[in-house]
Protein backbone atom coordinates (compact mmCIF):
# COMPACT_ATOMS: atom_id res chain seq x y z
CA UNK A 1 0.00 0.00 0.00
CA UNK A 2 1.09 3.23 -1.21
CA UNK A 3 1.20 6.17 2.21
CA UNK A 4 0.27 9.66 1.24
CA UNK A 5 3.80 10.77 2.66
CA UNK A 6 5.42 8.61 -0.13
CA UNK A 7 3.51 9.76 -2.40
CA UNK A 8 4.08 13.46 -2.11
CA UNK A 9 7.95 12.78 -1.87
CA UNK A 10 8.57 11.35 -5.23
CA UNK A 11 7.40 13.02 -8.45
CA UNK A 12 4.53 11.78 -10.30
CA UNK A 13 5.05 8.59 -12.94
CA UNK A 14 2.28 10.57 -15.24
CA UNK A 15 0.96 14.27 -14.98
CA UNK A 16 -1.35 15.30 -17.11
CA UNK A 17 -2.29 19.38 -17.45
CA UNK A 18 -5.24 20.27 -18.88
CA UNK A 19 -5.92 17.92 -20.71
CA UNK A 20 -8.57 17.92 -23.56
CA UNK A 21 -9.37 15.43 -26.03
CA UNK A 22 -12.02 15.71 -29.25
CA UNK A 23 -12.87 13.44 -32.46
CA UNK A 24 -13.58 15.71 -35.08
CA UNK A 25 -16.01 18.14 -33.79
CA UNK A 26 -17.66 15.71 -31.05
CA UNK A 27 -15.11 16.77 -27.68
CA UNK A 28 -14.52 13.62 -25.42
CA UNK A 29 -12.46 14.85 -22.60
CA UNK A 30 -11.82 18.71 -21.70
CA UNK A 31 -9.42 19.78 -18.87
CA UNK A 32 -8.71 16.89 -17.15
CA UNK A 33 -5.68 17.36 -14.45
CA UNK A 34 -4.35 14.23 -13.07
CA UNK A 35 -1.11 12.41 -11.74
CA UNK A 36 -0.37 9.05 -11.55
CA UNK A 37 2.27 8.05 -8.89
CA UNK A 38 4.82 5.33 -8.90
CA UNK A 39 3.69 2.24 -8.09
CA UNK A 40 0.00 2.68 -7.28
CA UNK A 41 -3.01 1.17 -8.78
CA UNK A 42 -5.61 4.38 -10.35
CA UNK A 43 -8.60 3.35 -10.97
CA UNK A 44 -10.63 5.58 -12.83
CA UNK A 45 -14.53 4.84 -12.68
CA UNK A 46 -17.45 6.60 -14.97
CA UNK A 47 -20.31 6.14 -17.52
CA UNK A 48 -19.34 4.94 -21.19
CA UNK A 49 -18.62 8.05 -22.88
CA UNK A 50 -17.22 9.62 -19.45
CA UNK A 51 -13.91 10.03 -21.63
CA UNK A 52 -12.25 7.03 -19.81
CA UNK A 53 -10.59 5.33 -22.73
CA UNK A 54 -9.73 8.36 -24.37
CA UNK A 55 -7.73 9.50 -21.22
CA UNK A 56 -5.59 5.91 -21.59
CA UNK A 57 -5.16 6.70 -25.49
CA UNK A 58 -3.52 9.74 -24.79
CA UNK A 59 -1.01 8.93 -22.39
CA UNK A 60 1.09 6.52 -24.93
CA UNK A 61 -0.12 8.90 -28.04
CA UNK A 62 -2.52 6.53 -29.47
CA UNK A 63 -3.87 9.17 -31.01
CA UNK A 64 -1.14 8.97 -33.50
CA UNK A 65 -3.20 5.70 -34.59
CA UNK A 66 -6.65 7.30 -34.40
CA UNK A 67 -7.23 9.61 -37.18
CA UNK A 68 -9.37 12.77 -36.39
CA UNK A 69 -8.28 12.37 -32.77
CA UNK A 70 -6.83 15.66 -31.50
CA UNK A 71 -4.74 15.90 -27.93
CA UNK A 72 -4.29 19.46 -26.11
CA UNK A 73 -2.66 20.06 -22.90
CA UNK A 74 0.07 18.31 -20.87
CA UNK A 75 0.83 14.67 -20.85
CA UNK A 76 4.22 13.86 -19.22
CA UNK A 77 5.87 10.88 -18.63
CA UNK A 78 8.80 10.27 -16.06
CA UNK A 79 9.18 13.91 -16.54
CA UNK A 80 9.22 14.30 -20.36
CA UNK A 81 6.07 15.77 -22.20
CA UNK A 82 5.05 12.53 -24.29
CA UNK A 83 3.93 14.49 -27.54
CA UNK A 84 8.21 15.91 -27.91
CA UNK A 85 9.27 12.21 -27.41
CA UNK A 86 11.00 11.45 -30.97
CA UNK A 87 11.22 7.90 -30.10
CA UNK A 88 7.67 6.71 -29.52
CA UNK A 89 8.63 3.24 -30.16
CA UNK A 90 10.07 3.34 -26.53
CA UNK A 91 7.88 5.41 -24.85
CA UNK A 92 5.17 2.59 -26.05
CA UNK A 93 7.49 -0.09 -24.92
CA UNK A 94 7.21 1.14 -20.96
CA UNK A 95 3.36 1.32 -21.24
CA UNK A 96 1.59 -2.04 -20.89
CA UNK A 97 -1.69 -1.79 -22.67
CA UNK A 98 -4.86 -4.00 -22.45
CA UNK A 99 -8.11 -3.53 -24.08
CA UNK A 100 -11.47 -4.36 -23.04
CA UNK A 101 -11.71 -6.99 -26.33
CA UNK A 102 -8.64 -9.46 -25.73
CA UNK A 103 -6.44 -9.55 -28.55
CA UNK A 104 -4.84 -12.87 -29.37
CA UNK A 105 -1.90 -12.15 -32.25
CA UNK A 106 -2.49 -14.72 -35.07
CA UNK A 107 0.85 -16.24 -33.71
CA UNK A 108 1.33 -19.39 -31.30
CA UNK A 109 1.05 -18.66 -27.59
CA UNK A 110 4.53 -18.61 -27.31
CA UNK A 111 5.16 -16.45 -29.82
CA UNK A 112 2.61 -13.84 -28.69
CA UNK A 113 4.37 -13.31 -25.34
CA UNK A 114 7.81 -13.43 -26.62
CA UNK A 115 6.98 -11.10 -29.75
CA UNK A 116 7.69 -7.71 -27.34
CA UNK A 117 11.58 -9.16 -25.95
CA UNK A 118 11.98 -9.87 -29.69
CA UNK A 119 11.14 -6.58 -31.50
CA UNK A 120 13.39 -5.29 -28.85
CA UNK A 121 15.94 -7.46 -29.89
CA UNK A 122 16.18 -10.43 -27.56
CA UNK A 123 17.38 -13.93 -29.53
CA UNK A 124 18.35 -16.03 -27.06
CA UNK A 125 16.15 -19.05 -26.40
CA UNK A 126 16.46 -19.81 -22.82
CA UNK A 127 16.09 -15.75 -22.18
CA UNK A 128 12.83 -16.08 -24.61
CA UNK A 129 11.59 -19.72 -22.77
CA UNK A 130 12.04 -17.67 -19.47
CA UNK A 131 10.01 -14.35 -19.88
CA UNK A 132 7.32 -16.78 -21.63
CA UNK A 133 6.96 -18.87 -18.47
CA UNK A 134 7.16 -15.65 -16.14
CA UNK A 135 4.58 -13.59 -17.89
CA UNK A 136 2.15 -16.77 -18.52
CA UNK A 137 2.21 -17.54 -14.99
CA UNK A 138 1.80 -13.60 -13.65
CA UNK A 139 -1.29 -13.24 -16.14
CA UNK A 140 -2.99 -16.92 -14.58
CA UNK A 141 -2.48 -18.54 -17.44
CA UNK A 142 0.83 -20.86 -17.45
CA UNK A 143 -1.48 -24.32 -16.28
CA UNK A 144 -3.73 -23.96 -18.69
CA UNK A 145 -1.37 -23.65 -21.76
CA UNK A 146 1.86 -24.26 -20.77
CA UNK A 147 1.53 -28.07 -22.70
CA UNK A 148 0.47 -26.68 -25.96
CA UNK A 149 2.68 -23.65 -26.45
CA UNK A 150 2.22 -23.69 -30.15
CA UNK A 151 -0.72 -23.59 -30.54
CA UNK A 152 -2.57 -20.52 -32.08
CA UNK A 153 -3.26 -17.58 -29.51
CA UNK A 154 -5.93 -15.87 -31.47
CA UNK A 155 -7.84 -19.35 -31.09
CA UNK A 156 -7.78 -19.44 -27.20
CA UNK A 157 -11.07 -18.73 -25.59
CA UNK A 158 -12.21 -14.92 -24.69
CA UNK A 159 -11.15 -15.21 -21.05
CA UNK A 160 -7.76 -16.63 -21.93
CA UNK A 161 -7.15 -14.63 -24.82
CA UNK A 162 -7.63 -11.46 -22.39
CA UNK A 163 -5.09 -13.48 -20.20
CA UNK A 164 -2.62 -13.93 -23.20
CA UNK A 165 -3.00 -10.35 -23.65
CA UNK A 166 -1.91 -9.34 -20.50
CA UNK A 167 0.93 -11.71 -20.28
CA UNK A 168 2.24 -10.09 -24.05
CA UNK A 169 1.55 -6.58 -22.15
CA UNK A 170 3.82 -7.57 -18.99
CA UNK A 171 6.68 -8.86 -21.40
CA UNK A 172 7.50 -5.37 -22.72
CA UNK A 173 8.66 -5.07 -19.02
CA UNK A 174 6.50 -1.99 -18.97
CA UNK A 175 6.70 0.83 -16.10
CA UNK A 176 3.31 1.84 -16.61
CA UNK A 177 0.18 -1.03 -16.86
CA UNK A 178 -2.74 0.68 -19.15
CA UNK A 179 -6.23 -1.50 -18.18
CA UNK A 180 -9.13 -0.74 -20.08
CA UNK A 181 -11.81 -2.69 -18.92
CA UNK A 182 -10.43 -5.77 -18.90
CA UNK A 183 -12.96 -7.80 -17.51
CA UNK A 184 -15.47 -7.78 -19.94
CA UNK A 185 -14.43 -10.79 -21.53
CA UNK A 186 -13.33 -12.41 -18.69
CA UNK A 187 -15.14 -14.58 -16.17
CA UNK A 188 -15.96 -13.53 -12.91
CA UNK A 189 -13.03 -16.55 -11.33
CA UNK A 190 -10.48 -15.68 -13.31
CA UNK A 191 -11.33 -11.90 -13.04
CA UNK A 192 -10.63 -12.52 -9.43
CA UNK A 193 -7.21 -14.69 -9.92
CA UNK A 194 -5.72 -11.36 -11.92
CA UNK A 195 -7.12 -8.81 -9.44
CA UNK A 196 -4.47 -11.01 -7.05
CA UNK A 197 -1.64 -10.43 -9.50
CA UNK A 198 -2.44 -6.81 -9.99
CA UNK A 199 -2.00 -6.30 -6.43
CA UNK A 200 0.92 -8.63 -7.13
CA UNK A 201 2.84 -6.15 -9.29
CA UNK A 202 2.19 -3.15 -7.45
CA UNK A 203 5.38 -3.30 -5.99
CA UNK A 204 7.22 -3.61 -9.38
CA UNK A 205 4.99 -1.31 -11.52
CA UNK A 206 2.03 1.42 -12.06
CA UNK A 207 -1.41 0.68 -12.86
CA UNK A 208 -4.20 2.34 -14.30
CA UNK A 209 -7.58 0.75 -14.68
CA UNK A 210 -9.98 2.25 -16.48
CA UNK A 211 -13.48 0.30 -14.91
CA UNK A 212 -16.94 0.01 -15.15
CA UNK A 213 -17.43 -2.02 -12.29
CA UNK A 214 -16.96 0.26 -9.31
CA UNK A 215 -16.35 -2.71 -6.97
CA UNK A 216 -13.46 -3.44 -8.85
CA UNK A 217 -11.91 -0.28 -8.33
CA UNK A 218 -12.84 -0.40 -4.56
CA UNK A 219 -10.88 -3.89 -4.31
CA UNK A 220 -7.99 -2.63 -6.20
CA UNK A 221 -7.00 0.99 -6.11
CA UNK A 222 -5.14 2.96 -4.36
CA UNK A 223 -7.16 5.97 -5.57
CA UNK A 224 -9.96 6.41 -7.83
CA UNK A 225 -10.90 9.16 -10.18
CA UNK A 226 -14.62 9.61 -10.98
CA UNK A 227 -15.18 10.81 -14.66
CA UNK A 228 -17.98 12.22 -15.95
CA UNK A 229 -19.16 13.99 -19.22
CA UNK A 230 -15.33 14.67 -20.50
CA UNK A 231 -14.29 15.74 -16.69
CA UNK A 232 -12.70 14.29 -14.21
CA UNK A 233 -15.31 15.14 -11.45
CA UNK A 234 -13.17 14.21 -8.63
CA UNK A 235 -10.37 11.91 -6.79
CA UNK A 236 -9.64 10.43 -3.65
CA UNK A 237 -8.03 8.19 -1.57
CA UNK A 238 -10.52 4.74 -2.28
CA UNK A 239 -10.54 4.43 0.92
CA UNK A 240 -12.09 8.09 1.76
CA UNK A 241 -13.95 7.50 -1.85
CA UNK A 242 -16.12 4.96 -0.39
CA UNK A 243 -16.31 6.11 2.99
CA UNK A 244 -18.35 9.46 2.13
CA UNK A 245 -15.63 11.32 1.07
CA UNK A 246 -16.91 12.33 -2.21
CA UNK A 247 -17.89 16.06 -2.38
CA UNK A 248 -20.36 16.04 -6.21
CA UNK A 249 -23.67 14.83 -5.21
CA UNK A 250 -23.38 13.27 -9.48
CA UNK A 251 -20.38 11.42 -7.46
CA UNK A 252 -22.31 10.19 -4.81
CA UNK A 253 -25.49 8.95 -7.15
CA UNK A 254 -22.80 7.11 -9.81
CA UNK A 255 -21.39 5.21 -6.89
CA UNK A 256 -24.84 4.54 -4.90
CA UNK A 257 -25.74 3.38 -8.73
CA UNK A 258 -28.42 5.84 -9.69
CA UNK A 259 -26.83 6.24 -12.75
CA UNK A 260 -24.39 4.11 -14.94
CA UNK B 1 -60.66 -17.03 -35.45
CA UNK B 2 -59.34 -20.76 -34.73
CA UNK B 3 -55.98 -21.86 -34.36
CA UNK B 4 -55.63 -23.19 -37.72
CA UNK B 5 -57.10 -20.70 -39.64
CA UNK B 6 -53.73 -18.64 -38.61
CA UNK B 7 -51.15 -20.79 -41.02
CA UNK B 8 -53.83 -19.97 -43.73
CA UNK B 9 -52.58 -17.59 -46.26
CA UNK B 10 -54.52 -14.55 -47.31
CA UNK B 11 -54.89 -13.36 -50.46
CA UNK B 12 -52.08 -10.99 -50.18
CA UNK B 13 -49.68 -13.67 -49.16
CA UNK B 14 -50.82 -15.73 -51.94
CA UNK B 15 -49.54 -13.51 -54.12
CA UNK B 16 -46.53 -12.49 -52.80
CA UNK B 17 -45.77 -16.17 -52.70
CA UNK B 18 -46.49 -16.79 -56.13
CA UNK B 19 -44.47 -13.25 -57.36
CA UNK B 20 -41.56 -14.70 -55.07
CA UNK B 21 -41.41 -18.19 -56.67
CA UNK B 22 -41.15 -16.32 -60.17
CA UNK B 23 -38.37 -14.34 -59.67
CA UNK B 24 -36.76 -16.98 -58.51
CA UNK B 25 -37.15 -18.80 -61.66
CA UNK B 26 -36.26 -15.98 -63.60
CA UNK B 27 -33.25 -15.38 -62.31
CA UNK B 28 -32.15 -18.67 -61.90
CA UNK B 29 -32.80 -18.73 -65.74
CA UNK B 30 -30.80 -15.51 -66.02
CA UNK B 31 -28.00 -17.24 -64.57
CA UNK B 32 -27.40 -20.58 -66.04
CA UNK B 33 -28.07 -18.21 -69.63
CA UNK B 34 -24.91 -17.37 -68.43
CA UNK B 35 -23.42 -20.03 -68.66
CA UNK B 36 -24.38 -20.95 -71.84
CA UNK B 37 -21.64 -19.00 -73.36
CA UNK B 38 -18.62 -20.46 -71.51
CA UNK B 39 -19.99 -24.22 -72.35
CA UNK B 40 -20.64 -23.57 -75.85
CA UNK B 41 -16.64 -22.15 -76.02
CA UNK B 42 -15.56 -24.81 -74.02
CA UNK B 43 -17.15 -27.66 -75.83
CA UNK B 44 -16.47 -26.49 -79.36
CA UNK B 45 -12.89 -25.62 -78.79
CA UNK B 46 -12.83 -29.22 -77.26
CA UNK B 47 -14.48 -30.92 -80.01
CA UNK B 48 -12.73 -29.03 -82.65
CA UNK B 49 -9.20 -28.65 -81.06
CA UNK B 50 -8.94 -31.63 -78.49
CA UNK B 51 -7.96 -33.98 -81.70
CA UNK B 52 -5.01 -31.42 -82.63
CA UNK B 53 -3.77 -31.75 -79.39
CA UNK B 54 -0.69 -34.52 -78.05
CA UNK B 55 2.65 -34.28 -76.75
CA UNK B 56 3.79 -33.95 -79.87
CA UNK B 57 2.23 -30.64 -80.84
CA UNK B 58 3.66 -29.31 -77.31
CA UNK B 59 7.26 -30.36 -78.07
CA UNK B 60 7.67 -29.84 -81.29
CA UNK B 61 8.09 -26.02 -83.00
CA UNK B 62 5.94 -24.78 -85.91
CA UNK B 63 6.31 -24.98 -89.65
CA UNK B 64 5.26 -23.34 -92.85
CA UNK B 65 4.48 -20.31 -90.73
CA UNK B 66 2.31 -22.51 -88.10
CA UNK B 67 0.57 -24.36 -90.87
CA UNK B 68 2.45 -27.69 -89.13
CA UNK B 69 4.32 -29.06 -86.81
CA UNK B 70 3.63 -27.90 -83.24
CA UNK B 71 3.57 -24.59 -80.40
CA UNK B 72 7.02 -25.11 -79.03
CA UNK B 73 8.51 -22.09 -79.05
CA UNK B 74 5.18 -20.17 -78.87
CA UNK B 75 4.87 -22.30 -75.66
CA UNK B 76 7.93 -21.00 -74.13
CA UNK B 77 7.75 -17.56 -75.26
CA UNK B 78 4.78 -17.27 -73.15
CA UNK B 79 6.41 -18.82 -70.56
CA UNK B 80 9.56 -16.38 -70.53
CA UNK B 81 6.68 -13.23 -71.35
CA UNK B 82 4.44 -14.30 -68.11
CA UNK B 83 7.81 -14.95 -65.97
CA UNK B 84 8.90 -11.52 -66.59
CA UNK B 85 5.65 -9.66 -66.51
CA UNK B 86 5.22 -11.71 -62.72
CA UNK B 87 9.11 -10.45 -61.91
CA UNK B 88 8.52 -6.97 -62.44
CA UNK B 89 4.55 -6.99 -61.30
CA UNK B 90 4.67 -9.21 -58.29
CA UNK B 91 7.33 -6.68 -56.47
CA UNK B 92 6.08 -3.34 -57.37
CA UNK B 93 2.32 -4.46 -56.71
CA UNK B 94 3.03 -5.34 -52.99
CA UNK B 95 5.37 -2.82 -51.90
CA UNK B 96 2.59 -0.04 -53.77
CA UNK B 97 -0.10 -2.01 -51.75
CA UNK B 98 1.47 -2.29 -49.09
CA UNK B 99 2.46 1.53 -48.89
CA UNK B 100 -1.08 2.15 -49.65
CA UNK B 101 -2.95 0.02 -47.17
CA UNK B 102 -0.04 0.43 -44.50
CA UNK B 103 1.87 3.86 -44.40
CA UNK B 104 -0.27 6.19 -46.67
CA UNK B 105 -2.16 8.74 -44.76
CA UNK B 106 -5.85 9.89 -46.14
CA UNK B 107 -4.92 12.58 -48.54
CA UNK B 108 -5.14 13.92 -51.74
CA UNK B 109 -1.91 12.67 -52.96
CA UNK B 110 -3.38 8.91 -51.56
CA UNK B 111 -6.81 9.44 -53.22
CA UNK B 112 -5.28 10.71 -56.69
CA UNK B 113 -3.23 7.32 -56.49
CA UNK B 114 -6.05 5.17 -55.83
CA UNK B 115 -7.93 6.94 -58.86
CA UNK B 116 -4.95 6.67 -61.19
CA UNK B 117 -4.99 2.77 -60.21
CA UNK B 118 -8.11 2.44 -60.77
CA UNK B 119 -7.96 4.03 -64.43
CA UNK B 120 -5.34 2.20 -65.58
CA UNK B 121 -6.80 -0.70 -65.07
CA UNK B 122 -9.37 0.91 -67.47
CA UNK B 123 -6.84 1.91 -70.16
CA UNK B 124 -7.56 -0.66 -73.05
CA UNK B 125 -4.66 -2.69 -73.82
CA UNK B 126 -3.57 -1.51 -77.42
CA UNK B 127 -3.24 1.63 -75.36
CA UNK B 128 -0.57 -0.03 -73.14
CA UNK B 129 0.76 -1.35 -76.48
CA UNK B 130 1.19 2.14 -77.69
CA UNK B 131 2.64 3.27 -74.27
CA UNK B 132 4.90 0.03 -74.25
CA UNK B 133 6.22 0.86 -77.56
CA UNK B 134 7.27 4.33 -77.07
CA UNK B 135 8.17 3.53 -73.51
CA UNK B 136 9.92 0.34 -73.10
CA UNK B 137 11.13 -0.11 -76.95
CA UNK B 138 12.27 3.52 -77.65
CA UNK B 139 12.66 5.38 -74.61
CA UNK B 140 14.50 2.87 -72.61
CA UNK B 141 15.59 1.53 -75.61
CA UNK B 142 14.83 -2.33 -75.06
CA UNK B 143 14.06 -2.82 -78.48
CA UNK B 144 11.48 -4.98 -79.06
CA UNK B 145 11.90 -7.72 -76.70
CA UNK B 146 10.75 -10.11 -74.65
CA UNK B 147 11.74 -7.51 -71.28
CA UNK B 148 10.49 -4.33 -73.05
CA UNK B 149 6.97 -6.81 -73.45
CA UNK B 150 7.11 -7.88 -70.48
CA UNK B 151 7.65 -4.24 -68.83
CA UNK B 152 3.85 -3.95 -70.73
CA UNK B 153 2.42 -6.12 -69.56
CA UNK B 154 3.47 -5.52 -66.15
CA UNK B 155 2.12 -2.18 -66.37
CA UNK B 156 -0.90 -3.23 -67.47
CA UNK B 157 -1.30 -6.03 -64.73
CA UNK B 158 -0.13 -4.02 -61.76
CA UNK B 159 -3.63 -2.27 -60.82
CA UNK B 160 -4.89 -5.79 -60.68
CA UNK B 161 -2.02 -6.64 -58.08
CA UNK B 162 -2.10 -4.08 -55.88
CA UNK B 163 -5.71 -4.27 -55.22
CA UNK B 164 -5.54 -7.74 -54.52
CA UNK B 165 -2.87 -7.33 -51.71
CA UNK B 166 -4.51 -4.27 -50.68
CA UNK B 167 -7.39 -5.99 -50.19
CA UNK B 168 -5.92 -8.57 -48.18
CA UNK B 169 -3.80 -6.31 -46.48
CA UNK B 170 -6.75 -4.58 -45.11
CA UNK B 171 -8.30 -7.80 -44.08
CA UNK B 172 -5.99 -8.27 -41.45
CA UNK B 173 -7.76 -6.83 -38.57
CA UNK B 174 -7.19 -3.61 -37.19
CA UNK B 175 -6.64 -4.53 -33.33
CA UNK B 176 -3.63 -6.88 -34.28
CA UNK B 177 -1.56 -3.79 -36.09
CA UNK B 178 -2.42 -1.32 -33.01
CA UNK B 179 -1.76 -4.43 -30.68
CA UNK B 180 1.99 -4.45 -32.21
CA UNK B 181 2.29 -0.60 -32.44
CA UNK B 182 1.37 -0.56 -29.00
CA UNK B 183 4.54 -2.80 -27.68
CA UNK B 184 6.35 -0.39 -29.68
CA UNK B 185 6.86 -2.07 -32.92
CA UNK B 186 7.57 0.12 -35.74
CA UNK B 187 5.12 0.40 -38.79
CA UNK B 188 7.27 -2.39 -41.10
CA UNK B 189 7.96 -4.83 -37.72
CA UNK B 190 4.28 -5.41 -37.56
CA UNK B 191 3.89 -5.59 -41.13
CA UNK B 192 6.57 -8.42 -41.65
CA UNK B 193 5.18 -10.25 -38.53
CA UNK B 194 2.09 -9.84 -38.31
CA UNK B 195 0.47 -8.41 -41.50
CA UNK B 196 2.14 -10.12 -44.53
CA UNK B 197 2.07 -13.56 -43.10
CA UNK B 198 -1.37 -13.58 -43.47
CA UNK B 199 -2.11 -11.90 -46.04
CA UNK B 200 -0.76 -14.63 -47.95
CA UNK B 201 -4.04 -15.96 -50.05
CA UNK B 202 -4.54 -12.48 -51.36
CA UNK B 203 -0.92 -11.76 -53.34
CA UNK B 204 -1.29 -15.36 -54.42
CA UNK B 205 -4.94 -14.59 -56.15
CA UNK B 206 -3.16 -10.77 -57.10
CA UNK B 207 -0.49 -13.25 -58.74
CA UNK B 208 -2.95 -16.00 -60.51
CA UNK B 209 -4.64 -12.87 -61.69
CA UNK B 210 -1.78 -11.72 -63.67
CA UNK B 211 -0.60 -14.71 -65.02
CA UNK B 212 -3.91 -15.23 -66.49
CA UNK B 213 -4.23 -12.05 -68.02
CA UNK B 214 -0.43 -11.99 -68.81
CA UNK B 215 -0.47 -15.33 -70.89
CA UNK B 216 -4.00 -13.97 -72.69
CA UNK B 217 -3.47 -10.67 -73.77
CA UNK B 218 -2.09 -10.34 -77.48
CA UNK B 219 -2.35 -6.54 -78.54
CA UNK B 220 0.53 -5.22 -75.31
CA UNK B 221 3.40 -7.95 -76.97
CA UNK B 222 2.46 -7.71 -80.63
CA UNK B 223 4.37 -4.18 -80.98
CA UNK B 224 6.96 -4.98 -77.74
CA UNK B 225 8.11 -8.37 -78.21
CA UNK B 226 6.24 -10.85 -79.83
CA UNK B 227 6.94 -12.21 -83.34
CA UNK B 228 5.00 -14.04 -86.01
CA UNK B 229 7.73 -16.69 -86.45
CA UNK B 230 10.77 -17.29 -84.75
CA UNK B 231 12.68 -20.54 -85.51
CA UNK B 232 14.78 -20.34 -81.93
CA UNK B 233 13.31 -20.72 -78.43
CA UNK B 234 15.09 -16.98 -76.36
CA UNK B 235 17.97 -17.04 -75.33
CA UNK B 236 17.96 -13.94 -73.04
CA UNK B 237 15.55 -11.08 -72.60
CA UNK B 238 16.59 -9.11 -75.47
CA UNK B 239 15.48 -11.20 -77.71
CA UNK B 240 12.26 -11.35 -79.36
CA UNK B 241 9.65 -14.35 -78.78
CA UNK B 242 6.70 -16.21 -80.35
CA UNK B 243 3.46 -16.54 -77.54
CA UNK B 244 0.64 -18.51 -77.91
CA UNK B 245 -1.91 -15.40 -77.66
CA UNK B 246 0.24 -14.26 -80.82
CA UNK B 247 0.29 -17.35 -82.50
CA UNK B 248 -3.84 -17.81 -82.71
CA UNK B 249 -4.04 -14.38 -83.96
CA UNK B 250 -1.40 -15.40 -87.17
CA UNK B 251 -3.05 -19.03 -87.49
CA UNK B 252 -6.36 -18.00 -87.66
CA UNK B 253 -6.11 -14.81 -89.83
CA UNK B 254 -2.57 -14.59 -91.33
CA UNK B 255 -1.69 -17.60 -92.51
CA UNK B 256 -3.94 -19.58 -95.84
CA UNK B 257 -3.25 -23.11 -95.73
CA UNK B 258 -3.34 -23.63 -91.89
CA UNK B 259 -5.88 -27.15 -90.81
CA UNK B 260 -8.55 -26.44 -89.50
CA UNK B 261 -7.78 -27.82 -85.94
CA UNK B 262 -4.87 -26.24 -85.46
CA UNK B 263 -6.54 -22.86 -84.13
CA UNK B 264 -8.82 -24.49 -82.09
CA UNK B 265 -6.10 -26.08 -80.67
CA UNK B 266 -4.17 -23.33 -79.74
CA UNK B 267 -7.16 -21.47 -78.59
CA UNK B 268 -8.13 -24.70 -76.56
CA UNK B 269 -3.89 -24.60 -75.34
CA UNK B 270 -4.74 -20.93 -74.19
CA UNK B 271 -7.91 -21.39 -72.14
CA UNK B 272 -6.10 -24.95 -70.53
CA UNK B 273 -3.53 -22.93 -68.88
CA UNK B 274 -5.72 -20.14 -67.78
CA UNK B 275 -8.38 -22.87 -66.28
CA UNK B 276 -5.34 -24.64 -64.78
CA UNK B 277 -4.49 -21.61 -62.80
CA UNK B 278 -7.81 -20.74 -61.62
CA UNK B 279 -7.70 -23.91 -60.10
CA UNK B 280 -4.61 -23.73 -58.47
CA UNK B 281 -5.85 -20.20 -57.26
CA UNK B 282 -8.85 -22.12 -55.70
CA UNK B 283 -7.33 -25.06 -54.31
CA UNK B 284 -4.66 -22.71 -52.72
CA UNK B 285 -7.51 -20.17 -51.12
CA UNK B 286 -9.95 -23.55 -50.06
CA UNK B 287 -6.27 -24.79 -48.34
CA UNK B 288 -5.70 -21.69 -46.56
CA UNK B 289 -9.26 -21.16 -45.42
CA UNK B 290 -8.83 -24.54 -44.03
CA UNK B 291 -6.37 -23.20 -41.50
CA UNK B 292 -8.21 -19.95 -40.54
CA UNK B 293 -6.16 -18.38 -37.58
CA UNK B 294 -8.58 -16.10 -35.94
Amino acid sequence: MVTSTSVTQQPPLVSVRDLSISYGAKVALRGVELDVMSNEILGIIGPANAGKTSFLRALNRMDDFVPGMRVEGSVKFAGREVRDIRNHYALRRHIGVVFPLPVGLPLSIYDNVALAPRLAGRRKKSELDEVVERCLRRAALWDEVKDRLGSLGSLLSGGQQQRLTIARALSQDPELLLLDEFSIAVDPVTTMRIEEVLKGLRSELTIVLVTNLVQQARRLADRTAFFLGGQCVEIHKTEDMFAGGVKDPRTIDYLEGRFG
Amino acid sequence: MSLQAVFRATPHEARSFTVQQLVRLLFLAMTLLLLLPVLGILAVLVVEGAPGLSLDFFLTKPRDNGAAGGIATALVGTIWLTAGALLLALPLGVAAAIYLSEYARDNWLTRTINIAIVNLAGVPSIVHALFGVGAFVHFMGFGKSILAASCTLAVMTLPVMIVATRESLQAVPKAFREACWNMGATRWQTIWRIVLPNSGGGILTGLILVVCRAVGETAPIMFTGAVFLREPFPNDVFDKAMALSFHLYTVSTQVTDVPAHVPFAVALTLILVVLAMNALAIYVRMHLRGRKKW
